[in-house]
């Protein structure tokens, strides 16, 4: 069994992390990605965590985790020869997908109009930080950057503080899994209605209406005329908040209706038996909290995390262990669902990384390629597209193609 | 104009919270027509308002915008068909009620599925055994159709059957000990619920690959899943980190992951603010120094303060060892313009920055103008008008933007009953005696 894309050819242009993912999400389940790299390759191949701690362009953790099953044709765009080779590799291609500053493509000859010239059903997608058409067109963008300014960063985090964002490139993540359903839709009317089309995905749309909880602040706002802010401290109530325990932290909600089931939750402890603790109103008692809570921490300091989550999984309370990252690499649960994956890579050896976004019957996730190499398959590919060796080493002497 | 993409397609929804209610958005975007059941005897909790469907007043009266603030600060007749959290995920999607609990509604949902060519839901594992609502039942009523299937934690292994928003989940993947600020305890970290909104792109993308693969072969499929593991992409550098070095991240605040890689400075600088976070007038400037020469841009726009001229933040590897020193002299500086001035002078010569938008000054930003981000629209229930998002991304070839605008509770029951399913004014009216048909919550709830 293969992917569900395994007859979908693309042409991926896309470098960092929105792009890639997207067309990762397509690589992962059957599609062929010709990631076409500049020479010197995708920059995000300068970007960390390295194997061995020393920046090198093949060992970079981000660049593998987002372009794994790709194959990477190396070709120099603004030489003719180059783009010559992008218009053979688009008679078989099925779609085409970049990332470059709005007007790149056009500039180097390959845009959507010549595009549509050669191949009138095949859709080309454009991932930027704010669109083709935008006062901000030409601005520049990062993960913190785009949240702040589309995404619903302003009320995240403590109201004395700084807004704060999410971990590392998450807002840049979810933009990309919203493109990739972009890029399906192309697809679809592509091959389906004979529809090529150029559709200008900007990353920040993807936040302003879309992909997390802003449009929520600016309806909440257009509504009632109140602001989202940032929390006047931890939001901690009766089992409801993150707490601290024996070895680290959970999250939990156990209150409201929930906290009828508080006793079975803590064991059935001598302190509970009082039948106070059966009014629902007892949680909005703050003498009660404290002296709830005087219980209660000593209780959390004497399980742990595990413990804790196991007990609310039996009373149905809403509850999430804080883990670190090795607690999660560890965790018994993902490991027997399989969700790691063991890739082999020639310079970085056996990596495990995440597997699976989701379990298809028919046309499963399936890791059958490392991130490639820089130009690991530019021969084979050109060769694919009709070129002979002798042209291909023509393109590689003249630094148009990089060969590996 | 040609078709939408997915025109033709229906997708019966049983899903709910935000991870299913912004997948089906999307997919309607494209040209699906969405069936999205509802029942006024079960309050899908997190699907159409929060807390529940009777929203005391007083409730609405306060709080902040995006939980508590309902038209007017008034809950209204049916504060479910306007509640600021999901009304913008009901767009170009039909609702209809019925009750799947009782035999007939799930003959009829079996109906209705067999003219569907996806069903999704993303309870917690239970609600469909209970239901009878299986992949093998399904079939039964189409042989080739798609049902997928995203609980929190999937449908296997030991957390399958724990209780979880997708705030929690985020805590077990890590996220929440990844962010926050730097060297704080993770209880000051508010929630966030970007797991949700990942899940649902993914549940849209998933039944579109789904729908790909039948179009080829004529089959089906069951897809499983699981929240946690979807969210874990946005973690994966934390993740590849460990695999690759060992080493396990902590939050960082606002600085970069690429810190030694050339991207710091990186953070949230105060502005001139026309007053204080207690009112949302406070005002920010997002910063990231991506690479050398932005780092040399940014010194220009400063004026090339002395402290900048140190040689050691001319590399990478500098400006990661001096992040204490980059960030209290960047406040020092910005402190002192507004941040819409700053946004300007900072993206003319090329650094990555923009304002920490409060969400009362979206809609008059001109890029959401430009780009038509949000548009008027009145809903069946008398609020007036006001601007709701549009899709996320336009398709020019192909119909799309908004066909319905964002849909009431139970309003095509009448498509539903009488044009799909062909029933007459006297089934109807059982029906409705029988509670499938509502435009409203019951009272009993």
């Amino acid at each position: 069994m293969t992917g569900p894309l395994n007859d979908v050819r693309v042409l991926d242009l896309t470098q960092h992390i929105a792009g890639p993912y997207a067309t990762k999400l397509f690589a992962d389940f059957g599609a062929d990605v010709i990631k076409i790299e500049r020479p010197g390759g995708d920059p995000s191949r300068r970007l960390g965590p390295y194997k061995g701690g020393e920046p090198h362009p093949e060992k970079s953790g981000t660049f593998f985790y987002f372009n794994t099953n790709k194959r990477s044709v190396v070709l120099d765009l603004k030489d003719e020869r180059g783009q010559e080779a992008f218009w053979r590799l688009l008679e078989n291609a099925d779609l085409v997908v970049e990332s470059f500053r709005p007007g790149v493509m056009d500039d180097l000859g390959i845009g959507f109009d010549a595009i549509h010239e050669r191949r009138a059903n095949v859709p080309l997608v454009s991932i930027t930080n704010f669109g083709q058409v935008s006062p901000y067109r030409d601005y520049k963008g990062s993960d913190l950057v785009l949240y702040a300014f589309a995404g619903e960063m302003f009320s995240t985090g403590l109201l004395e503080r700084e807004p704060v964002k999410m971990y590392g490139t998450a807002a840049l993540v979810q933009s990309g899994s919203a493109a990739a359903t972009a890029l399906m839709g192309a697809l679809m009317a592509g091959r389906y209605q004979g529809v090529g089309q150029h559709v200008d995905f900007s990353i920040a749309d993807s936040h302003l209406v879309g992909v997390d909880r802003r449009h929520a602040t600016v309806m909440g706002y257009q509504y009632s005329g109140r602001k989202s802010l940032r929390s006047p401290g931890a939001a901690i109530g009766m089992l409801n908040g993150v707490f601290p325990c024996q070895d680290g932290w959970v999250d939990l909600q156990g209150g409201g209706p929930r906290f009828a089931n508080a006793r079975e939750f803590l064991g059935y402890p001598d302190w509970m038996e009082d039948p106070k603790w059966d009014d629902p109103a007892i949680q909005m008692n703050a003498e009660a909290i404290e002296e709830f809570n005087a219980f209660f921490y000593v209780w959390l300091s004497e399980h742990t995390k595990r413990e804790i989550w196991e007990a609310a999984r039996k009373v149905r309370f809403l509850c999430g262990p804080l883990f670190t990252i090795d607690e999660v690499f560890d965790d018994p649960n993902f490991r027997a669902r399989g969700f790691w994956e063991m890739a082999e890579h020639e310079e970085l050896g056996q990596v495990e990384i995440p597997g699976r976004p989701f379990l298809m019957s028919e046309t499963p996730w399936e890791l059958r390629r490392p991130a490639p190499l820089l130009g690991e398959h530019t021969a084979e590919v050109l060769g694919e597209a009709g070129y002979d060796a002798g042209a291909i080493n023509e393109l590689a002497s003249a630094g148009v193609a990089e060969v590996r | 104009m040609a078709n939408q993409p997915l025109e033709g397609i229906r997708i019966l929804d049983l899903g709910g919270v935000w991870a299913g209610t912004f997948s089906t958005v999307l997919l309607a975007d494209l040209g699906a027509e969405v069936l999205k059941q509802e029942n006024q005897f079960v309050w899908q909790p997190s699907t159409r308002a929060v807390p529940g469907p009777r929203i005391p007043k007083a409730m609405a009266e306060a709080g902040a915008g995006w939980v508590t603030g309902l038209p007017n600060s008034d809950p209204g007749e049916s504060p479910w068909n306007y509640h600021p959290m999901f009304v913008s995920l009901y767009r170009n999607k039909r609702s209809f009620t019925l009750d799947i609990r009782q035999p007939e509604g799930k003959e009829i949902l079996g109906r209705l599925a067999a003219m569907s060519d996806a069903v999704l839901e993303n309870s917690a594992v239970g609600t469909m055994e209970k239901l009878g609502i299986s992949y093998e039942w399904l079939r039964e009523q189409r042989d080739d159709i798609i049902f997928l299937r995203a609980p929190g934690y999937g449908i296997t292994g030991e957390y399958a059957t724990a209780r979880t928003m997708g705030a929690h989940l985020e805590g077990t993947m890590g996220h929440q000990i990844l962010r926050g600020y730097l060297g704080s305890d993770p209880n000051s970290n508010s929630g966030i619920f970007a797991a949700d909104y990942i899940a649902a792109a993914q549940i849209a993308l998933a039944i579109m690959m789904a729908i790909w693969h039948r179009n080829n072969t004529g089959k089906g499929q069951f897809i499983e899943m699981a929240q946690a593991e979807n969210a874990a992409a946005m973690f994966a550098q934390a993740y590849m980190n460990y695999s690759l070095t060992g080493e396990v991240e902590n939050a960082i605040g606002n600085r970069s992951i690429y810190a030694s890689d050339g991207q710091a400075p990186s953070g949230v600088y105060p502005c001139l603010s026309p007053g204080g976070a207690d009112t949302g007038d406070d005002r920010w400037i997002a910063i990231t120094v991506t690479s050398n020469p932005t780092w040399e841009a940014l010194r220009t726009v400063m004026g090339d303060p002395e402290w900048a001229q140190a040689p050691e933040l001319a590399t990478a590897a500098g400006r990661a060892a001096a992040q204490d020193l980059l960030d209290e002299k960047l406040a020092d500086w910005t402190a002192g313009f507004e941040d819409e001035d700053l946004f300007a002078r900072l993206q003319a010569a090329g650094v990555a920055a923009a304002p920490v938008l409060e969400a009362s000054r979206v809609l008059d930003d001109p890029h959401v103008q430009a780009r038509n981000l949000y548009i008027p629209q009145e809903l069946q229930d008398d609020i007036g008008v006001h601007r709701y998002p549009r899709p996320v991304y336009d398709f020019p070839e192909s119909e799309g933007g908004i066909r319905r605008p964002p849909v009431a509770f139970g309003q095509d029951n009448d498509y539903v009953y009488r044009e799909l399913l062909g029933m007459s004014d006297e089934e109807c009216a059982r029906l409705e005696a029988e509670g499938h048909i509502a435009t409203s919550f019951s009272e009993t709830l």
